[in-house]
């Protein structure tokens, strides 16, 4: 197994429910993303009551609220020690080559050879930076979501968010609430509401099934698994933190970065399509929630049916932005994140270097993968998706093993 | 001034006598262009043009003029015009062709022979949505000009490169332009 964050933990949960002899080995500590790549105002998209992991729950006084970084690693870490989980720390993989009818692994402190191997390192290993980075003028500052901690690292003055997924939403609300001027780069994304009759939105994913649709099922899973991360932010005040919210707040939008020519930044002209296309999306889910309500006699036990207003176009927006006026001091690419492979010396990558696999099951036997967007079902990447996953991988890694075994 | 010798076809004296006029009217300078496309059938479209407003008043061409758009029978459509990206590369070339034969006229310089060859190319995988790192349209567009004409061949780059600097074409090509589609 490579990786203890709660992916890995919960696989391991269910190798040591099987007696399958294995180890965990961990780059750093127990929950290592979550302690040392998050900004620090971080909270988890998902209330405290989702929070759980096979035999582990949150038990706190607020099932509402939205855990911090601390808590997480805590939870996490709890959960390690709940399991026992056999946890080799400070042990980085360097390489995993294919060896007899199993794995070598070399790591920083030792060899190990396995008849399975379990990648659980996670989607979030690097910074996603399109190309168009290289033409940034010089007296801009670069910022990643890997190294941004807070407002008070970028230098005074405008600052250029491009991306509006959960983290881009996020980091413009701190940043324009610190003072500097925000523009924000849209392209396409997923509005949510926070709440939704009374109930969180991730309630509602939850309940009414979304949540559990799986990988098989979906319509266009290279898409699906493509999306980016819905813009909620877990805030104490379970406020709404979507496009209108950040342009009420002075945060200034504007499309998809083209491209960026002779140190200017050109913008799509098709933001307005952004828009109406996220508002659609998302009343269409609402209707889909408000259906399932319906039919499953649920509408008692929530408020009554809403609709939002739709995105609120700017009178005038800006199609280039001259990066080198000074207006703009720091760019944040919050473009997303990909998984690091480098390690990884089978030949299971695509030409996009994503991981060939059915539902975790990887393009090489006894090779397995958990913890990637919509890796077996629409939760797959949060905290609360690990336990279906890891049961269904640890299932058919049991069944791999007993077939390797000479049968009496 | 254009030298009288040279004839492009192009009035020149009247083109700068608007802009001059237009400095001082500068509201009349505003055009709005339109088109009426009607689905036909399949993924055949017409669109005519003829009215279009600016300096200051509505306006009319000649007559009106038609222009069929459909893709061909590889994409199982009958070809009944050149498919809508197409029309692209004519309005690009005829843009720049035209702001070249007016340059060439202010300059002096007597066009034999104007040619163009365009190629755009693209990746339908973008269109199809079979890859979502692949954009939808051309990811390249190569204009080669065939020019015989009075002049050096500094010159006459000097012509196509001022020719690209004022074509509208070009510019709605190469930077962003807000596009709002809307259902009535």
């Amino acid at each position: 197994m490579i990786g203890a964050g709660h992916t890995g933990l919960a696989t391991s949960r269910y190798l040591t429910e099987r007696s399958i002899d294995h180890v965990v080995l961990e780059r750093g500590e127990v929950a290592n993303s979550w302690h040392h790549e998050r900004w620090d105002s971080l909270r988890l998209l998902t209330p405290n009551w989702q929070s759980r992991l096979p035999g582990h729950h949150y038990n706190g006084g607020d099932p509402d609220g939205f855990m911090t970084m601390p808590e997480v690693v805590a939870f996490v870490s709890g959960f390690a020690r709940h399991i026992d989980a056999p946890v080799r720390t400070q042990t980085t993989v360097t390489s995993v080559r294919q060896h007899d009818s199993g794995y070598h692994v070399t790591t920083t402190s030792g060899e190990i050879a396995c008849r399975c191997l379990v990648i659980a390192s996670g989607a979030c290993n690097r910074p996603q930076i399109p190309e168009i980075e290289r033409a940034v003028p010089a007296t801009v500052e670069r910022f990643t979501p890997m190294g941004y901690r807070n407002p008070q690292q970028l230098p005074d003055g405008g600052v250029l968010v491009v991306g509006a997924s959960a983290t881009g939403v996020q980091l413009a609300h701190e940043i324009q609430r610190s003072g500097r001027p925000v523009t924000l780069a849209v392209g396409e994304h997923v509005r949510l509401p926070r709440t939704y009759r009374g109930r969180d939105v991730l309630w509602w994913m939850e309940t009414s099934g979304v949540w559990d649709q799986r990988y098989d099922e979906v319509d266009d899973l290279v898409r699906a698994r493509g999306l980016p991360s819905p813009q909620l932010v877990g805030s104490p005040e379970r406020a709404t933190l979507d496009l209108n919210a950040l342009s009420a707040l002075g945060v200034r939008l504007v499309g998809r970065v083209a491209t960026i020519r002779d140190g200017r930044a050109l913008f799509s002209g098709g933001l307005r399509n952004q828009f109406a296309l996220a508002d659609l999306k998302m009343d269409r889910l609402l209707d889909t929630f408000d259906e399932w309500a319906t039919s499953n006699g649920r509408d008692v036990d929530v408020g009554p049916p809403e609709r939002f207003e739709p995105t609120r176009s700017p009178d005038s927006t800006p199609l280039h932005l001259d990066l080198s006026s000074g207006e703009i001091r720091s760019i944040v690419w919050a473009t997303g994140y990909r998984p690091d492979y480098e390690w990884l010396q089978v030949p299971v990558l695509d030409r996009k270097g994503s991981l060939r696999h059915e539902g975790g099951i990887v393009d090489a036997p006894g090779l397995y993968a958990i913890g990637l967007p919509l890796l077996r079902r629409r939760k797959s990447t949060f905290i609360h998706g690990a336990e279906d996953d890891a049961r269904d991988i640890v299932e058919h890694l049991a069944g791999y093993l007993a077939h390797l075994r000479p049968q009496g | 001034m254009a030298e009288i010798k040279v004839q492009n076809g192009v009035n020149v004296d009247a083109l700068l006598a608007a802009r001059e006029a237009l400095k001082s009217a500068p509201q009349a300078a505003k055009f709005t262009w339109r088109a009426s496309c009607k689905w036909q059938n399949g993924t055949h479209s017409q669109t005519k043009i003829q009215e279009f407003h600016g300096l200051g008043e509505a306006q009319k061409h000649k007559t009106e003029f038609s222009f069929d758009a459909d893709h061909p029978e590889i994409f199982a459509s009958e070809d009944l015009g050149v498919t809508p990206i197409e029309y692209v590369l004519v309005g690009l070339a005829s843009c720049l062709t035209a702001g070249l034969a007016a340059v060439a006229q202010n300059r002096g310089v007597q066009l034999r022979s104007v040619e163009a060859k365009l190629e755009g190319t693209m990746d339908i995988q973008g269109i199809l949505g079979i890859d979502k790192d692949v954009r939808n349209g051309y990811d390249d567009i190569k204009v080669t000009f065939f020019i015989d004409a009075d002049a050096s061949k500094k010159e006459i780059e000097a012509i196509v490169a001022q020719s690209q600097k004022r074509s509208a074409v070009y510019d709605v090509l190469t930077n962003p332009t807000n596009v709002t589609v809307e259902v009535a």
